[in-house]
């Protein structure tokens, strides 16, 4: 799509930004990820801004190289990508789309409302293979900073949990 | 820094504030790094890797940020790579060796415990920017207290030779602990100012968290017999001096290596 509109919609931008992939988990795109706050348009100098999954993700410098990328290659020339911490992105953001796509790709979508009440508590975590609910935590921690480790006790299958943050 | 406290300027004492944050994140988040390839088992090994790329993250936000607040062109890597020793601000307790896994645990319980209870102060400062930063990594830190606890209860009600070991491992890093409720004039200054925590405030709470987990795992609340403090002067341990020579090498020596 060249643009010859002088002025860009913020709609057509989203559109283009649903290209960008979660370069971790290339089953999502960045929208489905909710990690896009705001695209602000000047004219025609188009800010996009991005929350962070975790501090330390490598992928989110990889993620605003692909937006600048793929907004240049569709026309748009003047692209700035800019990481806000407001609001701390959270896995409620997700779209249900985002994790039924998660779901299907095996990794147990994370449970909605994460504002946890206790420090220790435990979670109920279905497992995508076989939807049992007897589920075992293998480890807090997975191959990604997103990610815990899970195995089901009835399947037996080993899998990722979309942690809940 | 050169200038005494009372020479330090509102943007000085936000700075040193700030390198303080930041540094403790850089030094534990390198000796985390130094577990890689040789963790006791392959889960163990992701976990410490996570936890050390969190706190990479953070130190990335909170140098970036001091490097703002100083104003001196200094950025993330300048301050990270390019400070000696005694120019380091973290706490001893992070610059202490690995040991074996019940001292990597135990020194990381110690840690967890107190980033949980001053970042959950700090979200509310009245420097926006610091908040926004203790908000965002206060979500990681939740996942290393889990993390840490947990080992620590499984080490010190496991086997006898867990137990004795973590036992150890809690009593050897006992003394660097004092000097995280330390407050001097750069830390009330920020608290008057609504900025920094009230670090003698959550020593009752980090006391009770450690006591909690440690009386879970068996383990005995040790009894203060010595403590050691200095790294709010930049008073270090000589273990510190070993960790920058391995991690500022590359950059020393290849000052415009690019990744």
């Amino acid at each position: 799509m060249t643009s010859t509109n002088p002025i860009y919609s913020k709609s057509e931008v989203y559109k283009v930004l649903e290209q960008v992939r979660d370069p971790e988990i290339p089953v999502l795109s960045i929208s489905d990820m909710g990690i896009i706050r705001d695209v602000l348009i000047d004219e025609k100098k188009i800010n996009v801004e991005i929350m962070p999954t975790y501090s330390g993700c490598p992928a989110m410098d990889t993620i605003a190289a692909d937006i600048e990328n793929t907004l240049h290659v569709n026309g748009y020339a003047d692209v700035h990508v800019e990481t806000v911490l407001t609001p701390a992105w959270s896995s409620d953001f997700i779209s249900d789309e985002g994790r039924l796509k998660l779901r299907e790709f095996g990794i147990a979508p994370p449970q909605k409302n994460a504002k946890r009440g206790s420090l220790f508590h435990k979670e109920a975590v279905t497992c995508p293979q076989c939807g049992s609910g007897h589920t075992e935590l293998v480890s807090q921690f997975g191959s990604t900073a997103c990610k815990a480790l899970y195995k089901c006790e009835d399947c037996l299958e080993p899998f990722d949990y979309f942690k809940c943050v | 820094m050169s200038v005494s406290v009372a020479e330090m300027t509102e943007q000085d004492q936000l700075f040193e504030y700030t390198v303080r944050l930041g540094d403790n994140c850089v030094i534990l988040g390198q000796r985390l790094a130094e577990w890689c390839g040789k963790s006791p088992v392959l889960e163990e090994e992701l976990a410490l890797m996570n936890v050390g790329l969190d706190l990479l993250g953070q130190a990335r936000m909170l140098l970036d940020y001091a490097g703002k607040v100083e104003g001196a062109g200094r950025d993330e890597d300048k301050l990270a790579f390019f400070r000696d020793a005694q120019a380091w601000r973290n706490l001893l307790l992070v610059e202490q060796p690995n040991g074996d896994f019940a001292k990597t645990m135990s020194r990381q319980l110690f840690f967890d415990c107190f980033q949980f209870l001053q970042y959950q102060k700090l979200s509310n400062s009245a420097d926006t920017k610091l908040a926004e930063i203790a908000t965002k990594s206060l979500k990681e830190i939740t996942y290393h207290v889990r993390h840490s606890s947990d080992w620590v209860i499984r080490l010190g009600d496991g086997t006898e030779e867990s137990h004795q070991r973590m036992q150890k491992a809690v009593d050897e890093l006992w003394g660097y602990t004092p000097e995280m409720f330390d407050m001097d004039a750069v830390d009330e200054a920020m608290l008057k100012s609504g900025v920094g925590v009230d670090l003698k405030e959550i020593e009752p709470a980090w006391k009770k968290m450690v006591e909690g987990v440690l009386s879970e795992a068996t383990l005995n609340f040790p009894e203060l017999t010595w403590q050691v403090r200095g790294s709010k002067e930049g008073k270090h341990t000589e273990h510190l001096g070993y960790l920058l020579a391995e991690m500022q090498f590359l950059p020393r020596a290849y000052p415009d290596a690019n990744w």
